[in-house]
């Protein structure tokens, strides 16, 4: 189910204190964060954010086509290495 | 036999039924085109006479979105999702599921028919 109209977006507060310094000040320097859940807002295209993914941070630059998405989608979790001898037949 | 949207030429069944032949039209959306249209849902195509053909034309020309339009309006969509690189783009490009659904088993329907691994040994014992 989707959230409330009413609520609004979700973006962490201190996610987007960070931002909007970063957007008056014109810098670009990586914020970052462990808010995967926030929604990615218009002011935050052309900023490059590091998301956490559990172990390491993982910098996302935000373009136009990912407002509306969450941070949390661009940084994947697991990481799929192949299945158990599928390259090395010959062992054992 | 009748042709509207484009290359669809659905037979001698019910209205109702064969606008459904077109893709992006169902049961519900072919319901209301016909309701606006003016047309009873029960005739038969091969008894729609020009006007009532017309009109359906219209109707879906002017509200719907079918065919090769909606099929590309899809891929687009897909497209977009594959080039931002985001969670669900990235589950297209391997042919899995989007929505957090189970792949120890079944997800036939996006990996495809099965892939036979050859034989694992036996725990011998």
């Amino acid at each position: 189910m989707s959230r409330s109209l009413k609520k609004g977006p979700y973006i962490h507060f201190k996610l987007e204190k960070k931002i909007m310094d970063n957007v008056e000040s014109g810098k670009k320097s990586v914020i970052k964060t462990w808010s995967r859940a926030s929604m990615i807002a218009p002011e935050f295209v052309g900023q490059t954010i590091a998301v956490h993914n559990g172990n390491k941070f993982i910098p996302v630059y935000v373009t136009e086509n990912m407002v509306g998405h969450k941070l949390g989608e661009f940084s994947p979790t697991r990481i799929f290495r192949g299945h158990a001898g599928k390259k090395d037949k010959g062992k054992k | 036999m009748a042709r509207i949207a484009g290359v669809d030429i659905p037979n001698n069944k019910r209205g109702e039924i064969a606008l459904t032949y077109i893709y992006g039209i169902g049961r519900s959306a072919s319901q209301n085109i016909l309701k606006q249209a003016g047309v009873s849902f029960d005739k038969k195509v091969q008894d729609w006479n020009d006007e009532e053909q017309n009109n359906i034309r219209t109707v879906i020309g002017d509200q719907f979105k079918v065919e090769g339009e909606l099929r590309s309006e899809t891929q687009l969509n897909i497209k977009r999702l594959m080039d931002i690189g985001c969670y669900r783009g990235i589950r297209h490009r391997l042919g899995l599921p989007l929505r957090g659904q189970s792949t120890k088993n079944n997800a036939r329907t996006r990996k495809g028919r099965k892939k036979t691994v050859a034989n694992k040994k036996k725990v011998t014992k």
